[in-house]
């Protein structure tokens, strides 16, 4: 197991948009003083003259980043998950979403495994209120190989785009072959017994779990969903459909996140035993990230417990 | 400015005025007061200065314009129906279902709208953003904003008003329509934003004060602002409710609509006011 690369995904935006300025010149980037934290960093050290850093001031941002996009350029804008998505919401709806305006917003250290900067960092409500904004669209990445397709496909995407990144270093989950779609889920493992639904760092414990599961008979099918919304909704009817239950494994809020967009969906279309692993409506607090993702949960293991009581009421 | 110009700008802003009220008295509903305290400065903008074509309201290089305080909608609906972005007569459709013209700017859907706007505060910041993407691609166009001095009491009025001088976007100028009242009552009575201009200057702003329904004023200080090295900010002192004998210096009419009656008298208080410019 110690061979297993981790990367953040933040990480991987930084490289992203380098890559990217190189490139190309007509996109601009800024930060809200976090330049080193949300990785942006790399892109202002080697595009200094494209970057612009708008201080500890993120609802400016956001609406600064909507000017840019009105007048027909592209635009990233960076800050913690809990400052984009939520200090700035207001912002974010009004100034990019109502005009459908095609800002990027790359939102870094998302949920619990922050970690030790405690539950004012810790955002695990960002999903939930990104969803509520019509023609918002928000990607979630398993890995630095996904993260990075992501902000390429992002760059092309018309409107408005929410990028989610973590913190922590995650285990690299696919390689080089891998094909990234916004709007298309992709089946990582197949099954029948049951479907495990995961996203962001949570694809990676999914996968673990498809493993403990086989141990004991039980196929699960496993399938990774990045872009929240719009989400596939053709890949987990099919999995409704086929498999007759579905666990959804996220590392956010059950209220608002993957697991009510997937029963949401499912509870009009073709309703079946849907069981959300995620954050129970509370607060996270400091401590090491991997600690955090044991105490509240997020684990393998987890998805296990929740994939047994799920075929229990499939009978 | 010549008196025969003048002249026309003002019989112009006296139109605009009149589709004001039209516009609120068939909604029912709007903001007349801020709409008509402010008509004479995007009349000005509109009819004499901008680079802007009805005709291709999208046209890259032209000039833009944010109304961040929002709310005063009517005015900026009947100043681009007035200029030939659209019918004069849709100016009526105002707030109903079906018409373009939503309660709050909206760029979408209405032709020569360059931002959507209503929520206070970040207009101003999406023209500084606007101001920051010319100068960065090196285009020429400038970037105007009128804000309410009641808005100035929005904290990110403040974040917009210091990322501009950092950045130093001389390419911007915004106006404050200092009319003294706010839905509440006087401005200083319910969160004093004074003193105005010293609170631009202190975040390194060159600021000018003027008459706001002065066409001459008017023009001067923005032609001065194109020569300054800095973003502007033109704190133009007006009349709130300007042209209607009820409505002037009153915060009652900050959003309400008058009825047929009031219409009436509303109407032929800017008709008198349009012949005797004849």
């Amino acid at each position: 197991m110690s061979e297993i690369k981790t990367v953040a995904t933040r990480a991987a935006y930084g490289q992203a948009l380098v890559d990217l300025g190189k490139k190309r010149d007509d996109f601009i980037v800024l930060d809200a003083d976090l330049a080193a934290a949300t990785q942006t960093g790399k892109f202002k050290k080697e595009f200094p003259e494209r970057f612009y850093d708008c201080g500890i001031a993120e609802q400016n941002m956001m609406s600064i980043a909507a000017g840019i996009a009105a007048t027909g350029k592209k635009v990233f804008c960076s800050s913690f998950a809990m400052f984009a998505a939520g200090r700035a919401f207001e912002q974010v709806r009004n100034s990019i979403g109502y005009p459908h305006l095609n800002v990027i917003i790359g939102a870094t250290h998302a949920g619990i495994s922050v970690g030790e900067d405690g539950a004012t960092h810790q955002c695990n409500e960002d999903i939930a209120l990104m969803r509520t904004i019509p023609g918002m669209t928000i990607i979630n990445p398993a890995d630095v190989t996904e993260a990075a397709l992501a902000v390429e496909a992002a760059l092309e995407h018309d409107g408005p785009v929410y990028l989610r990144f973590g913190r922590l270093a995650v285990p690299v989950v696919f390689g080089d072959d891998y094909k990234f779609e916004i709007g298309k889920g992709v089946e990582l493992k197949t099954g029948n017994d049951v479907t495990i639904i995961a996203t962001g760092l949570m694809v990676n414990e999914a996968l673990i779990a498809h493993d403990l599961l086989k141990e004991e008979g039980i196929n699960a099918r496993v399938i990774n969903i990045a872009t929240i919304k719009p989400f596939d909704k053709e890949i987990v009817l099919k999995a409704a459909k086929e498999t007759g239950a579905i666990v959804t494994a996220e590392e956010h809020s059950v209220i608002g996140g993957l697991g009510s967009a997937v029963a949401e969906y499912l509870s009009e279309e073709y309703p079946v035993p849907i069981l959300k692993l995620g954050v129970y409506d509370e607060f996270g607090h400091s401590g090491p990230a991997v600690k955090l993702l044991d105490e509240f949960g997020l684990r393998a293991v987890n998805i296990k417990e929740k994939v047994l009581k799920a075929i229990e009421l499939k009978k | 400015m010549e008196v025969s110009k003048i002249k026309e700008l003002q019989k112009m802003a006296c139109k605009v005025r009149m589709g004001i009220i039209e516009g609120v008295h068939a909604a029912k509903a709007g903001h007349p007061g801020g709409s008509l305290s402010s008509a004479d400065i995007l009349t000005y903008l509109y009819f004499e200065k901008m680079n802007i074509d009805p005709k291709n309201p999208k046209k890259p290089d032209r000039d833009r314009f944010v109304l961040s305080k929002g709310h005063a909608a009517p005015l900026l609906y009947s100043v681009l129906a007035n200029r030939g972005f659209f019918d004069v007569e849709s100016l009526t459709t105002l707030r109903q279902i079906g018409s373009i013209l939503q309660g709050h700017p909206d760029m979408k859907h209405i032709p020569g709208v360059d931002m959507s706007s209503g929520s206070l505060g970040q207009g101003i910041s999406c023209a500084v953003g606007m101001a920051l993407s010319a100068k960065h691609f090196c285009d020429n166009y400038k970037v105007y904003a009128l804000l309410g001095d009641g808005e100035l009491e929005e904290g990110q009025v403040w974040e917009a008003a210091m990322f501009a001088a950092n950045k130093n976007l001389s390419n911007l100028t915004i106006f404050v329509d200092y009319n003294n009242l706010q839905i509440d009552g006087t401005i200083d009575e319910v969160n004093s934003p004074y003193p105005i201009d010293k609170k631009f200057e202190a975040f390194n702003w060159h600021v000018i004060t003027i008459d706001g329904h002065d066409f001459n004023q008017i023009e001067k200080a923005v032609a001065d602002a194109e020569n300054i090295n800095k973003p502007v900010c033109i704190v133009a002192k007006t009349t709130k409710g300007k042209g209607v004998s009820f409505m002037e210096n009153s915060c009652d009419w900050h959003g309400k609509a008058p009825n047929d009656e009031q219409y009436e008298v509303a109407m032929s208080d800017l008709k008198k006011i349009f012949e005797e410019l004849n």
